[in-house]
């Protein structure tokens, strides 16, 4: 039988297992994550006394029905949790749990990796007590704690203000949601989110709640500087109208819509194609995440989505694998699901033009803001590097001369900011200044457990 | 430096943990992360390797590597996904191994 491999347990790997399942098939889930459901479905570590139905709020139901299939889905996989897949060979998927390493052979493989926050670079932003949005939460679900007492959101992105309202919820202060997205820009983004209403409710009582609790909100902004001896104590912003403003916190949450985990998708041989509206490389796909001959991808991974759009993408992509393998298939549930996909993902899609990167603001930040974490690489030095005699005007050129995304995160943060420095220099646009490529392993691990079954 | 970063407000059950951070005792429970524990009893996790400067984590998901802390085993371990085992001793700095690990 065709061994089937899925990677990743959100949403997308879940609703695929399932669709996998219910014809006779018994997919390996491999998932890094102690438990399933992702990042945004996580579930409270052990012994946390947390209530999720109210964090989730209008997504509790969906919280709740999600992990309730998984629960009855998990006897009849092969579901391997805490295990982390850093590097693919052919078909050879090299995997490490616990400190100890293992190979499967994938005869299918379904990629399912989902997402992290997209950050912009700003003087201070390397201080402790910056974290970003996405971790923010992730500190709540899974640990029931705030990233601060009195925490900062900026970034652009809708949220931004359900981060926010989730922690005031849970008793946290607020100083200040930033967003640089002027308020004009997501007016005429309007009409595109009509495509999914009900989201484009949920954000307007995001606002409403924001209003009613008194905190303040910016839209505009230009971001100017986290301060602090040591942890941070203030963010600088000057706001639509220009004036500066400084908010007292003791943490900010920094995020700009979301960025695909394209590392593996990389290795296993998918073509990656510059976006201009996400201003990201994304994978191509077939519309229904057929990527090469036996590799399909599913969820945020491949295209950003949102929750609802990576389960129906991983159940489509399931109805791929098994119409390719030459099973019959009901050809209304594909279109349903199909459509339901082209619906969602064209909804984020307006979103990300609606809250824009912000491309200017990026390319005018100091010479002596941190562009690379892992390895203190500042813009400045990237600066320098192409303005030598024949510098590099290519990311991975960049990357070799300056440390910038070479360190152990392989450029999943500062890779979009890097992008847009290096466009700006060159004057050239984000898809000629090209990607930070993916390279095995695509984590560090120990290099023990790797030489048991290094490729 | 003094205070907390992070900001407990969900209790947790569970058998109680002690470890050491820099040599300091700190007691967490069984469940919680060696971030999360440091974090709910200080400002930072480790020094940063070029410059110095304090390093607290950034992304929380396991995906960009900043909470990496040394322990008095050998090795690192990365504290945001890693629970916290009752005996650890970790540190901000690189350390040579203890005498019974050598």
């Amino acid at each position: 039988m065709n061994r089937i491999v899925i990677v990743g347990a959100g949403p997308a790997g879940i609703a695929a297992a399932e669709v996998l399942c219910a014809r006779g098939h018994r997919p390996i889930l491999i998932d890094e994550g102690e438990q399933a459901g992702g990042q945004g479905y996580r579930q409270p570590s052990a012994g946390l006394a947390l209530d999720m139905s109210r964090l989730m709020g209008s997504e509790a139901g969906k919280y709740d029905a999600l992990h309730a299939r998984f629960a009855n889905l998990k006897g009849r996989i092969d579901y391997r949790p805490r295990t982390m897949v850093w590097a693919i060979d052919g078909r050879t998927l090299h995997l490490v749990c616990d400190g100890r390493a293992d190979v499967v052979e994938a005869d299918t493989l379904l990629l399912a990796t989902g997402a992290m926050d997209r950050v912009a670079p700003l003087p201070g932003w390397t201080l402790p007590g910056v974290f970003t949005l996405g971790g923010a939460q992730v500190a709540l679900k899974d640990q029931g704690c705030l990233i601060g007492h009195r925490v900062a959101f900026l970034g652009s992105s809708p949220l931004l203000l359900l981060a926010a309202g989730q922690y005031r919820e849970m008793g946290g202060e607020v100083a200040v949601v930033a967003d640089t997205t002027p308020l004009r820009a997501k007016a005429a983004a309007f009409p595109a989110m009509m495509r999914s209403p009900r989201t484009l409710l949920r954000g307007l009582a995001y606002m409403a709640g924001a209003m009613r609790a008194g905190t303040p909100l910016l839209h505009g902004v230009t971001p100017l500087a986290i301060e602090g001896e040591g942890h941070v104590e203030a963010l600088r912003v000057r706001d639509g109208r220009g004036r500066e403003r400084r908010f007292s916190c003791d943490a900010v949450a920094l995020g700009y819509g979301l960025k695909p985990e394209t590392q593996l998708a990389d290795l296993a041989g998918a073509a990656l194609a510059y976006d201009a509206d996400f201003r990201l490389f994304l994978p191509k796909t077939d519309g229904f995440g057929r990527s090469r001959p036996g590799l399909y991808l599913a969820g945020d991974g491949a295209t950003i989505g949102g929750a609802d759009a990576a389960e129906a993408s991983g159940a489509l992509a399931a109805h791929a694998v098994l119409t390719d393998l030459g099973a019959s298939q009901d050809i209304a549930v594909i279109r349903r699901l199909a459509r339901q996909v082209v619906r969602l993902r064209g909804f984020q899609r307006g979103l990300a033009r609606a809250f824009a990167w912000p491309v200017a603001q990026i390319r005018a930040q100091p010479d002596a803001t941190v562009l690379c974490r892992c390895e203190n690489v500042t813009i400045g030095a990237v600066r320098a590097a192409m303005a030598q005699t024949l510098g590099p005007v290519e990311v991975n050129r960049v990357k070799a001369m300056t440390r910038c995304g070479m360190g152990r995160c392989q450029g999943r943060v500062c890779g979009p900011a890097l992008q847009e420095i290096v466009a700006g220099v060159s004057g050239q646009d984000g898809a000629a200044a090209g990607r930070l490529r993916g390279q095995a392993p695509v984590k560090p691990i120990a290099l023990a457990a790797a030489a048991d079954t290094a490729p | 430096m003094t205070g907390a970063q992070f900001k407990r407000v969900t209790p947790r059950s569970g058998a109680p943990v002690t470890l050491s951070f820099d040599g300091v005792p700190l007691t967490a429970t069984a469940g919680d992360s060696i971030l999360a524990t440091l974090l709910s009893h200080g400002r930072f996790v480790r020094h940063h390797e070029f410059g110095g400067g304090p390093r607290a984590g950034f992304c929380l998901m396991g995906a960009c590597q900043d909470c990496w802390v040394w322990s008095g085993h050998g090795g690192r371990l990365r504290a945001c996904t890693t629970p916290v085992a009752d005996g650890m001793a970790l540190f901000a700095e690189p350390q040579p191994l203890l005498p019974s690990h050598e």
